[in-house]
């Protein structure tokens, strides 16, 4: 019998040009289906000649879309070739069909040990590009010490790739970055910019993942500032040239090394801040390339301990880069804005109508930046001006904005609204026109804000009304202007109303508005209960008790079982209840400010979301207001407590800012660094806290008068002193320091120190020294807490810690009771 | 040569590797997670067609696709006039158009944008000296030639070398090299 041959298979190229004939996705399938049939018969032959094409053309077919994974072996049986040419194929097939998630890569263990050791450089590449590129932790640990090897070989090519292969392997096995600390020796003296560029991107590596690493090349800092220079004041030199700038990418990646090794360390953050100043003032700026290199010496001064000078130069830039006609240079700019308002506020402040005019920028990214930081800008001064922006923002920003902005603009208002009426006009503004985007707990909250400004009801009903009129789709609303009209119907149609004109409206249009709202298929039926509930309400306050005692009697039988529940219970009220109606129903009465975010609490007193307010066993809501409060603070266990002052308002929840509207719901927190005492006197704080004290850290002044310290915090290795002094020339003002350490082997980063104090005292938390807590007792962060406290009350506080530990994010609540008397008395 | 290991079972929820999709790499130990990372870059036409994909996180094929995909219809949907970054999941994503070509980057949260603007531009203008006035076709009909220039100028996500010259001097050395073992 003949031995047939097989043809030859086809071309890469041919193929290629094959298929691109193809006119639907039909024939296109069927073209690879054929090509892949051939291609595995060819495979079943052991053909070595061909191997190499068919792989690549199973490459081609698969980044189509199609399956390969039948060439997986195929690729190591290429890499395992001698030829060149196979090996550059078969790599290549490694990295795109295989990953360390199937058992087969694996079997490329010993070829890449074998072509790490070749005798050509090319080879050696190749095998230390696919190790670095996909090697799985097994691999890396077979091989990390050939990769050593080649770290200290003198042969640049290699080096550089052996460097990021180092890197590749550090991050699968952190353990075994000890190994590499040799080779690391002297890896910045190399000229050649590759090798330096890779060996900065190791040490960066190495650095971010251990502390004791960090510490130990903290000392590179001088020689990395002189390569920089170097690389500045060089001519110009073709090889590495980018628009007139040497090497952009080496600078950059030594700003950021540098950015890590200065951050809370003072000598390291000195010994560059020359260098900084340099490249800050003298990088061009006409292109991309010159403002990627300001941008990371931005964010290396904000991130290390520089001086006060090298941060107005910083932030100035980014002021700059948000006038830039690029939009990506705006982009990052408000990026870094956003990072730096916290710390950096007055600063970042002075850009504040730029930042507002983002806000009509085209690009999504951009106005989403704009809008955070907009928020975060937000003080007692510009709230006017600054609402006034974000509200026709609202109005007319896409609908995956308007929750967001919508929470934003509730809690700007509640923080620094100027006037009640201000504060429900906005309100209104907000329902009207994002009302359905509003978040759910924001109706008791609303509700609650209305119910406190009782010179307003008149006005609000009124405004409510009107806008009922006009619209009843948006659910948040209708329920406030339905909860409004059940309580304050009464003023509505007596037209009381001072701060408008009052409108004329009778008892029957009123409750024809809410039976509409009753019956419309708009309505949920969260909104069918209040609007029903609502015209029970007006039965003790409108003369047509009649007309509501008929409808309540129709939803008896209501399908809704909440409605027919509330229905059957109003009924038996009329009935059987009759005498204890008008006390039920009475107005509500003013609900201590509890959160501004604590559904809940408040619904438990709103009583509107509970059906039973009829219950003969639940005590009628009389009007007794501060009893009550004071119930209510017993029930929540918490202290209320003042807001406490702070500049800057808290923005989304994923912000440090956030963390206000947290499990400490109930009591207002000063979270965060707050502006540096020196340059900041925020003008919403009363004065006396600054009575006097014009210098920076109160530690200067004067006089403990032996105050003991105490420890208020020990738990998890984290340990929590404090020391105190008393401020002159106030004495009500107790100043304390907090010194955390921590006896754990592992730092405590994104160390954030919060704390709360009852209602009559007043608190300011500044910024502290740093928010990482190094392991072993290596240092303590401090943080200067200043207490008011005029009518000489117990000192007691609730403190949050928030830090990460290992890896993982860590919370602890606390209570600090066992102040020394001498602190408060 | 090689002895075909019986058991192919393709292992799928290997418990050390904390990756999830577009996820930060979380390595074993529990160390900081690594912020600076190029995760991935695509290049894809203005049809949606893939030209090229370079993988630098360990994931199975049918996420890849999902992100692919995902990722195409969300950069293709945006206007010539915005700007080149956006936030996809939990990555950055720095993309741009070069004549029919998207160059699409996914990096992590504290990685410079302008700069990985940078390494895409160097990337065009490496495969435009080599092919001469690079356009859609030479990636199309030589892509592994696209991967070969790629992985000479990135490594793991890195740039390793930031000299032009001498990229182009060593693909130009191994295309030797591969011409010699050819005719060998």
């Amino acid at each position: 019998m003949a031995l047939r041959r097989m043809p030859a298979p086809i071309r890469l190229r041919e193929l290629i040009r094959t298929i691109r004939t193809a006119r639907t996705q039909a024939e296109e399938r069927e073209m690879i289906q054929k090509e892949c049939a051939a291609i595995r018969s060819s495979f079943r032959e052991e053909d070595n000649t061909y191997r190499c094409r068919n792989v690549a053309k199973l490459l081609y077919m698969h980044m189509l879309g199609y399956p390969a994974h039948f060439g997986q072996l195929e690729c190591l049986k290429l890499i395992a070739s001698q030829k060149f040419t196979d090996k550059r194929i078969g790599y290549l097939g490694a990295m795109l069909l295989l990953d360390e998630r199937q058992d087969v890569h694996l079997l490329m263990t010993n070829c890449i040990k074998n072509d790490l050791n070749h005798s050509t450089q090319y080879v050696q590449g190749l095998a230390l590009c696919t190790l670095g590129c996909m090697g799985s932790s097994e691999m890396c640990r077979d091989l990390a010490g050939e990769v050593e090897k080649l770290l200290k070989t003198s042969n640049s090519y290699l080096r550089k790739k052996a460097a990021l292969c180092a890197v590749h392997v550090i991050r699968k096995v952190p353990e075994l970055m000890e190994m590499f600390l040799p080779a690391t020796k002297n890896l910045l003296s190399e000229k050649n910019h590759g090798v330096l560029h890779t060996s900065v991107v190791l040490l960066t590596e190495m650095c971010e993942r251990s502390p004791d690493m960090l510490a130990h090349f903290r000392k590179l800092v001088p020689q990395l500032v002189r390569i920089l220079k170097n690389l500045i004041m060089s001519g110009y030199s073709p090889e590495h040239d980018v628009s007139g700038i040497s090497d952009p990418f080496l600078q950059v990646r030594i700003l950021r090394l540098l950015r890590i090794l200065g951050k809370g360390d003072d000598d390291s953050s000195e010994a560059m801040n020359d260098i900084l100043a340099q490249v800050a003032t003298n990088t061009e700026t006409s292109k991309n390339v010159g403002n990627a290199i300001l941008y990371e010496t931005v964010l290396t001064i904000m991130d290390i301990k520089s001086e006060s000078g090298l941060r107005v130069l910083a932030i100035n830039i980014l002021g700059r880069f948000l006038l830039n006609n690029d939009k990506n240079i705006r982009y990052v700019a408000l990026t870094s804005l956003l990072k730096t308002v916290q710390t950096d506020h007055n600063a970042v402040q002075r850009h504040r109508s730029t930042i507002v005019d983002c806000l009509k920028d085209l690009d999504v990214s951009i106005k989403r930046r704009a809008m955070e930081l907009s928020f975060a800008l937000v003080n007692g001064n510009n709230i006017r001006g600054m609402m006034k922006e974000l509200l026709y923002f609202l109005d007319s920003c896409d609908p995956e904005f308007k929750a967001d902005c919508a929470s934003g603009v509730f809690l700007a208002a509640e923080k620094y609204a100027p006037s009640k009426r201000w504060h429900i006009d906005t309100i209104m503004r907000v329902l009207t026109t994002a009302g359905s985007y509003v978040r759910d707990d924001s109706v008791p909250n609303l509700i609650q804000l209305i119910t406190n400004s009782v010179e307003m009801h008149a006005y609000t009903v009124q405004r409510l009304y009107k806008a009922l009129l006009d619209d009843i789709s948006q659910q948040p609303l209708v329920q406030v202007a339905s909860w409004c009209i059940g309580e304050y119907g009464d003023l509505l149609v007596s037209g009381q109303c001072e701060e408008e004109e009052p409108i004329q409206v009778t008892e029957d249009e009123v409750l024809d508005v809410l039976e509409g709202l009753l019956v419309s298929n708009l309505s949920t039926p969260v909104t069918r209960g209040y609007a029903l509930t609502a015209i029970m309400k007006l039965s003790t306050r409108f003369t047509s008790v009649n007309r509501i005692k008929k409808v309540v009697s129709i939803y008896g039988s209501s399908i809704d079982v909440e409605l027919q529940q509330r229905a059957v219970e109003y009924n038996a009220l009329f009935k059987k209840y009759d005498h204890m109606r008008p006390a039920l129903l009475e107005r509500m009465p003013i609900m201590e400010k509890t959160a501004s975010n604590g559904p809940t609490e408040i619904v438990q007193t709103n009583g509107e979301a509970e059906p039973s307010v009829v219950e003969a066993k639940h005590p009628p809501p009389v009007t007794q207001p501060t009893n009550q409060a004071n119930d209510l603070l017993d029930l929540l266990g918490g202290n209320d407590v003042v807001p406490v002052i702070q500049t800057t308002v808290p923005t989304k929840p994923a912000s440090a800012g956030g963390e206000l509207l947290d499990l400490l719901g109930d009591l207002s927190l000063s979270g965060g660094p707050a502006p540096a005492p020196a340059t900041s006197v925020p003008s919403s704080q009363p004065a006396f806290l600054l009575d006097g004290l014009t210098s920076p850290p109160l530690f200067n002044d004067i006089a403990a008068a032996g105050i003991p310290p105490m420890t208020a915090y020990n738990k998890n290795g984290l340990k929590i002193d404090f020391t105190f002094e008393r401020a002159n020339p106030n004495p009500n003002i107790a100043v304390i320091t907090i010194h955390a350490s921590n006896s754990t082997e592992a730092d405590m980063t994104d160390f954030v120190f919060q704390a709360a104090v009852p209602k009559t005292f007043q608190l300011q938390l500044l910024s502290p020294s740093s928010n990482v807590v190094p392991a072993l007792n290596q240092g303590t962060v401090t943080q200067v807490i200043r207490v008011l406290n005029p009518q000489k009350q117990q000192l007691r506080m609730r403190i949050k810690l928030t830090y990460t530990h290992k890896g993982s994010a860590v919370q602890d609540l606390a209570e600090v009771n066992n102040f020394p008397p001498q602190s408060w008395q | 040569m090689f002895a075909l290991v019986a058991n192919q079972k393709v292992v799928r929820d290997w418990p050390c590797f904390g990756v999830v999709l577009g996820g930060s790499f979380l390595p074993r130990g529990g160390y900081t997670v690594l912020l600076f990372k190029m995760q991935f870059m695509l290049l894809f036409s203005r049809q949606g067609k893939l030209r090229l994909q370079k993988w630098y996180v360990p994931l199975s094929d049918k996420e890849k696709k999902k992100i692919t995909r995902e990722l195409v219809q969300t950069v293709l949907a945006r206007k010539p006039k915005m700007c080149s970054f956006l936030e996809w999941r939990d990555l950055k994503i720095v993309y741009k158009r070069y004549a029919s070509l998207y160059f699409c980057c996914a990096i992590e949260d504290q990685d410079n944008e302008l700069i990985t603007l940078e390494i895409i531009h160097r990337y065009v203008e490496l495969l435009d000296k080599y092919f001469g006035s690079v356009c859609e076709l030479d990636i199309i009909f030589n892509f592994e030639k696209a991967y070969f220039i790629l992985d000479e100028f990135l490594l793991g996500g890195e740039a390793q070398e930031t000299s032009k010259k001498n990229v182009l001097k060593a693909i130009e050395q191994a295309d030797l090299l591969q011409e010699k073992s050819h005719s060998a």
